[in-house]
């Protein structure tokens, strides 16, 4: 399974990128206290979109009002067109929900655990036995299908999960914190996992702290705070919005230090130029700029011997983000 | 905030829709109740439960029927006596059933909903296309109806070991009679059932709301017996020692000690098996006016009679599971 970065393949959907999931100054109160607050997100068919923030930021709540679980305080959510608190139903059927804390029932074997969920979801019989163990072999599960749960290991119970989940043949899939707890690799074949449903043109909404995991999957991101989505877009958007840019070009050239330097201090859309070591460069810049920077170089009368591209990492515009936020509320 | 209003009242459909839930409340009833009771017949918890209550059948209706055999031909309702009569050192059938069955009924219960959040499925089940009344309601039913089953083979099986321990077979009114007798039985159940789902709803602890429902129960069986009386007294004071004063502090015991399940049980068994019962409370002259005394009322006397204990029973149960309906529709869902 290899993780490819999104969008390379355009999957079979009804009308591509029409909303799916739309809420509009969605709010949740509990007591006083604001859980969810004057929430716009929209979801659109066929991406992946991944909610961050802290603990406490309101994931889990928005989470569980989008599937009908809570009810909003106020504004309106409508999911596939349907609105979760009136038509929890109508929702529940086409939707696929991973909770943060998966629990089966223990005694019970993983085709058995299943087949309840088959039957809550009124699958006919003969469409039940066939999906079952179809399912659960896909998630590499098939020689313990009739095992008891209660031997199942964590990573194990996370795949009867999603196993579940595509019993029900969902148009959405709303996990919150899948990777959670699992060892490196199985969060890497779960990332891959999520990419192979994308392609099959489901929609699916994460929410997660594992920020990398994030970026490698997610078409677009919101970050969430004290239960209001701050700011949303692609990484490269975020990158542009919170780090001006936030690629870091890595120049190795011999030469005139000074005349390298501001060669590249010269160039379109370069913030900041550090010297690392004697021959390295750090550019800081808005946009990729390995082209310019070797003809700088070599224009400068240097040498090139490297160059080496680092684009913006969500856990940077994250960590950033937050530091201003919580700086500028501070002060 | 201006805005926030605005936004809504684009979206809020026309007046009297806006809360209703479309679609009906009890899909996936039958799925819930059939997983519950697969999950009750296999659990070695039950199984203790149905051996323990078998014995005691077996035993109890043994004794009565090394009693009664001489009595063959002469009492008319033989078969109601297999479950009323006590025989040294055994308590009656009755008895024994009116304290195993809150048992069974409160196992059967009591972790209904919190062992859902417990074992962390509560959320993955009601993400799937159900409302909660559906989850409620087949836990319930999935209980009543392992009650029923239970108690149905208890009957029979009582039935059977009279066939054959007296050689003849019942008469048609001691089957309905007996009938009756069960159909109180399982509502008596009920009451308990509902009343340990109620704590299951309240205490997210199995333990805490097992002991909760076994306390409700001490507390009935043992304590309010001794309480009404108490209470009687303290409302109703004998003053002057007149006959009045007598019969109303009694009466107020009485209406005191209906309020435990436990007595509106066993008035109502016994007086549908004892067709010689015409009234529970203390029998004035003038209620015996054109009655043989010690004559059998017929069956639809005696129904009448315990028909306020049965539709009690009854009442008792569905009130209990509305309140565990209410508490668990505003309980949050997260674990
Ligand atoms: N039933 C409740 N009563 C009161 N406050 C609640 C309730 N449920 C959640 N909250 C509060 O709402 C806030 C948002 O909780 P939520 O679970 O949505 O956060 P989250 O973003 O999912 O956090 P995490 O990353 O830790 O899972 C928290 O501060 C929490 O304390
Ligand atoms: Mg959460």
């Amino acid at each position: 399974m290899s993780v490819v970065t999104a969008s390379s393949r355009t999957p079979p959907t009804k009308t591509q990128g029409e909303a799916v999931i739309e809420t509009s100054q969605l709010t949740k109160r509990y007591g006083k206290f604001t859980a969810v607050d004057n929430l716009n997100l929209t979801v659109h068919r066929g991406e992946v979109f991944g909610l961050l923030g802290p603990n406490g930021a309101g994931k889990t709540t928005t989470i569980l009002m989008l599937l009908g679980l809570t009810e909003p305080t106020s504004g309106s959510v409508r999911v596939l067109g349907f609105d979760p608190s009136r038509e929890p139903l109508d929702v529940k059927a086409r939707v696929g929900y991973l909770p943060d804390a998966i629990g089966f029932y223990d005694e019970l074997t993983a085709r058995e655990n299943l087949a309840y969920i088959a039957r809550l979801n009124g699958l006919p019989h003969a469409e039940a036995a066939k999906r079952i163990p179809a399912a659960i072999e896909r998630m590499g599960l098939g020689e313990v299908i009739d095992h008891p749960v209660a031997t199942f290991s964590r990573g194990m119970r996370q795949r009867l999960g999603v196993a579940e989940l595509l019993l029900k043949q969902p148009e959405i899939i709303i996990m919150d914190e899948p990777t959670l707890g699992l060892d490196p690799e199985a969060a890497h074949n779960f990332l891959g996992m999520i990419l192979q449903l994308k392609h099959e043109g489901i929609t699916i909404l994460l929410s997660s702290h594992l920020l990398h995991q994030v970026q490698q999957v997610c078409d677009r991101v919101g970050l969430f705070s004290n239960g209001r989505m701050m700011i949303s877009g692609t990484v490269a958007e975020l990158a542009q919005r919170v780090l001006r840019g936030g690629y870091r070009i890595t120049v190795q050239a011999s030469g005139p230090a000074d005349a390298i330097q501001r060669a590249l201090l010269a160039l379109p859309g370069v913030q900041k130029i550090e010297q690392t070591r004697p021959e390295t460069f750090v550019i800081h810049g808005a946009h990729d700029l390995r082209a310019d920077a070797a003809g700088a170089v070599v224009n400068a009368g240097g040498r090139l011997y490297g160059l080496d591209i680092e684009a913006p990492s969500l856990d940077e515009i994250y960590s950033v983000y937050f530091k201003e936020a919580t700086n500028g509320a501070g002060s | 905030m201006a805005q926030a209003v605005e936004v809504q009242s684009t979206t809020v459909q026309p007046a009297g829709q806006v809360r209703r839930r479309k679609g009906s409340p009890w899909t996936g009833l039958w799925a819930v109740v059939a997983k519950e009771m697969a999950d009750h017949l296999s659990s070695v918890r039950m199984q203790i439960l149905e051996v323990l209550i078998l014995l005691t059948a077996v035993g109890t209706v043994y004794a009565v029927m090394q009693g009664v055999r001489q009595s063959v031909g002469q009492d008319p309702f033989i078969f109601l006596r297999l479950f009323t009569t006590a025989r040294e050192p055994l308590p009656a059938f009755i008895g024994f059933l009116s304290f195993l069955v809150p048992l069974i009924a409160i196992s059967m219960s009591f972790d209904a909903v919190n062992g859902e959040f417990n074992r962390r499925t509560m959320s993955r089940v009601l993400a799937q296309p159900i409302y909660r009344d559906a989850l409620l309601m087949g836990k319930f039913l999935a209980g009543f109806f392992t009650l029923a089953l239970v108690l149905a083979a208890i009957w029979l099986l009582v039935m059977g070991m009279g066939i054959l321990g007296l050689g003849l077979p019942p008469s048609g009114e001691e089957v309905a009679r007996s009938l009756i007798f069960l159909v109180a039985t399982i509502f008596y159940g009920g009451i308990w059932l509902a009343l340990g789902l109620v704590f299951s709803v309240i205490f997210r602890q199995p333990a805490t709301a097992a002991l909760g429902a076994l306390a409700v129960w001490l507390f009935f069986t043992i304590f309010w017996g001794m309480l009404t009386s108490l209470l009687a007294r303290l409302i109703s004071p004998v003053t002057y020692g007149t006959a009045q004063e007598l019969l109303r502090q009694i009466e107020w015991e009485q209406a005191l000690s209906r309020i435990s399940p436990n007595t509106l049980y066993v008035e109502a068994t016994l007086g549908i098996l004892n067709p010689a019962i015409r009234s529970f409370g203390i029998l004035l002259p003038s209620q015996l006016e054109g009655a043989i005394v010690g004559a059998p009322l017929p069956l639809s006397q005696s129904l009448m009679l315990m028909w306020p204990q049965l539709t009690g029973l009854i009442a008792a149960t569905i009130l209990l599971f509305a309140l565990a309906y209410v508490l668990f529709q505003r309980q949050e869902i997260r674990a």
